[in-house]
C-alpha cells in the first residue's frame, strides 16, 4: 500500500512562500496561506487513514466527481491539519458522499451553506478538540484545519470555487471552517453520534449542508419551557426569513442552559419534542416580515409548516464555554434536499 | 534547498461531448421544456409553450418535470427528451 505511486503533478519552489504564492495565484486556496504539500507529508496522512493514494474515498454523483485518497491527503495537508485529524476528515468527505447529503445540489447553490462538521467519540480528546470555549470560533487547530480540509477539498477536487460551481450569492464565514466537538465529558446527555446510530464508545461525525449559526440568549428564566421557546422563536424567524422549509436544523446548547435543563429533569428529546411542537408558522406569518405577497398563495393563509418533518430532525449538541445563557440555532441549507448524515470513524488512533 | 510539492487539484474541465447540428427553424419540431423544480419555472413555461405553438408552428411541446432541481433528471424523464428535436432544460430562479 504505502509502494503505491502519487499520481499528481510535482512543483519544484524555492521554499514554502514561493509555494504558497503559486498557490494562493492558482485559485488552490480558500484565500488563507497553505502549508506545502510535500509527498513525505502526504504520505503520512494516507498511512493515518491506511489509505493508498489511489484509494476512492467517495464519489460526487452528480457531476460523478471520484475524490481520491491522495487529493484527499494533499488537501488536508495544505489546510495545516496533522496527520492524526485524517481518519476524520476521510469520515466526513464520506459522509458528504452519501446521496441524502446533497453534496452538489448544497454547494452549488445560490443558498450559500457550509459544511456544519460535530465530532463524537475518544477522538476528540485524541486530537485535542474543543468543545466549550468559543466552540464556534477560532483557536483549536483540529477544529479549525478539519473544516478548513473539506473545504479545500470542495474547492481543488470539486471545482466549488465561487463564481463558478459553487453560486453562493453571500456563503457565510463558516464556508472557511465550520467544525465543533460535542462536550461529552459535561453533559450527562447521549452524544449525538450515539442518538444517530454509533454504539456508544465509537467515534463518528455527523455532517449537514448549514447556513450561518443564529445566536440567542436567556439568562431570565429556570423554566426549561422558556428556554425551549426562545430556540423555537429563533426556528420560527428563520423559516419566516430565510427558508420555509423543513429539515434537519441543529442546536448548540452552552453549559449554563444546559444545567437548566438537567435540573428540570430535561433530555435532548424533551427539546426535540418541545421544539417540534412550537417551531411552527402560518403562511399568513409571511406579512409580518414583508413577504406579504406569498401569504395567499400555496394552501392560503392559515397554511400551517413545521420547522421539523419530525422531532428527530433536530440535532441538539451540548457545546459551548461554561458562562452564559447562549445557545445557537443551525439552519438547514434548504430543508429536507440535504440532510445530516452520521459516519462512523474507522480506524482511529486513541480509539484501540 | 528546493521544496518539492503535489499538485491538489484535478482536471474538472468537462469531458469532451460533440454537438448536434443546430435546428435551422422550430417549424414541425418537437420542443421539451423540463421544468427543473425552480420557483416559478411554470408560468415561464407556459408562456414559452404558447409563444412556441403560436408563433413558431412547432410539431408539439413536451412538457417534462424534475422532482428536484438540485440533483439530475431521473432516467423516464431522460428517456421522454429523447423524443425531442431540442429540450430547454435549466431554469434560474
Amino acid at each position: 500500500m504505502a509502494t503505491q505511486a502519487l499520481q499528481s503533478a510535482i512543483y519544484e519552489l524555492a521554499d514554502a512562500l514561493d509555494v504558497n504564492e503559486l498557490y494562493q495565484q492558482k485559485g488552490w486556496t480558500d484565500g488563507l496561506p497553505i502549508v506545502p504539500p510535500t509527498e513525505e507529508r502526504v504520505r503520512e496522512f494516507l498511512d493515518a487513514a491506511g489509505l493508498a493514494p489511489l484509494d476512492t474515498i467517495g464519489v460526487e454523483s452528480v457531476r460523478q466527481r471520484p475524490i481520491s485518497a491522495e487529493k484527499a491527503a494533499i488537501n488536508a495537508v495544505m489546510a495545516g491539519c496533522l496527520p492524526d485529524y485524517m481518519p476524520v476528515v476521510v469520515s466526513v468527505l464520506r459522509a458528504m458522499c452519501v446521496a441524502e447529503y446533497n453534496v452538489h445540489g448544497s454547494t452549488a447553490s445560490t443558498g450559500g451553506s457550509a459544511p456544519f462538521i460535530v465530532v463524537n467519540g475518544p477522538v476528540r480528546t485524541a486530537l485535542g478538540m474543543n468543545a466549550t470555549h468559543g466552540v464556534l470560533g477560532n483557536g483549536n487547530r483540529a477544529n479549525a484545519t478539519i473544516g478548513r480540509a473539506i473545504r479545500l477539498v470542495l474547492i481543488n477536487v470539486l471545482g466549488c470555487i465561487p463564481g463558478q460551481i459553487d453560486r453562493s450569492t453571500l456563503g457565510h464565514p463558516g464556508k472557511f471552517t465550520f467544525c465543533l466537538a460535542e462536550d461529552e465529558e459535561d453533559s450527562p446527555w447521549i452524544p449525538l453520534a450515539q442518538e444517530r446510530g454509533v454504539p456508544a464508545g465509537a467515534s463518528a461525525v455527523t455532517v449537514m449542508a448549514a447556513e450561518a449559526p443564529r445566536q440567542v440568549m436567556n439568562e431570565w428564566t429556570h423554566d426549561p419551557e422558556e428556554i425551549a421557546e426562545t430556540f423555537a422563536a429563533e426556528i420560527r424567524h428563520n423559516m419566516l426569513t430565510y427558508s420555509i422549509w423543513a429539515g434537519n436544523y441543529a442546536l448548540i446548547i452552552s453549559k449554563q442552559l444546559r444545567d437548566l435543563f438537567v435540573a428540570a429533569g430535561w433530555h435532548k428529546h424533551d427539546i426535540r419534542e418541545y421544539v417540534y411542537r412550537s417551531a411552527r408558522v402560518l403562511r399568513r406569518d409571511w406579512a409580518t416580515v414583508g413577504k406579504g405577497n406569498i401569504v395567499a398563495r400555496g394552501g392560503g393563509p392559515d397554511q400551517e409548516f413545521t420547522a421539523l418533518r419530525s422531532p428527530d430532525d433536530l440535532l441538539v449538541i451540548a457545546a459551548g464555554g461554561p458562562a452564559g445563557g447562549f445557545a445557537a440555532v443551525v439552519p438547514p441549507w434548504y430543508g429536507a434536499k440535504g440532510l445530516a448524515v452520521t459516519q462512523a470513524i474507522h480506524p482511529v488512533q486513541g480509539d484501540q | 534547498m528546493s521544496i518539492r510539492v503535489l499538485d491538489p487539484t484535478v482536471d474538472t474541465a468537462p469531458a469532451k461531448a460533440g454537438t448536434t447540428t443546430t435546428l435551422t427553424s422550430l417549424a414541425g419540431r418537437t420542443i421539451g421544456l423540463l421544468d427543473n423544480g425552480k420557483i416559478n419555472v411554470r408560468p415561464l413555461l407556459d408562456h414559452m409553450e404558447m409563444v412556441l405553438r403560436s408563433q413558431y408552428g412547432v410539431h408539439d411541446v413536451v412538457r417534462l418535470r424534475k422532482p428536484d432541481f438540485s440533483r439530475p433528471a431521473p432516467a423516464p424523464v431522460l428517456a421522454a427528451m429523447q423524443g425531442c428535436d431540442a429540450v430547454i432544460s435549466a431554469v434560474g430562479d
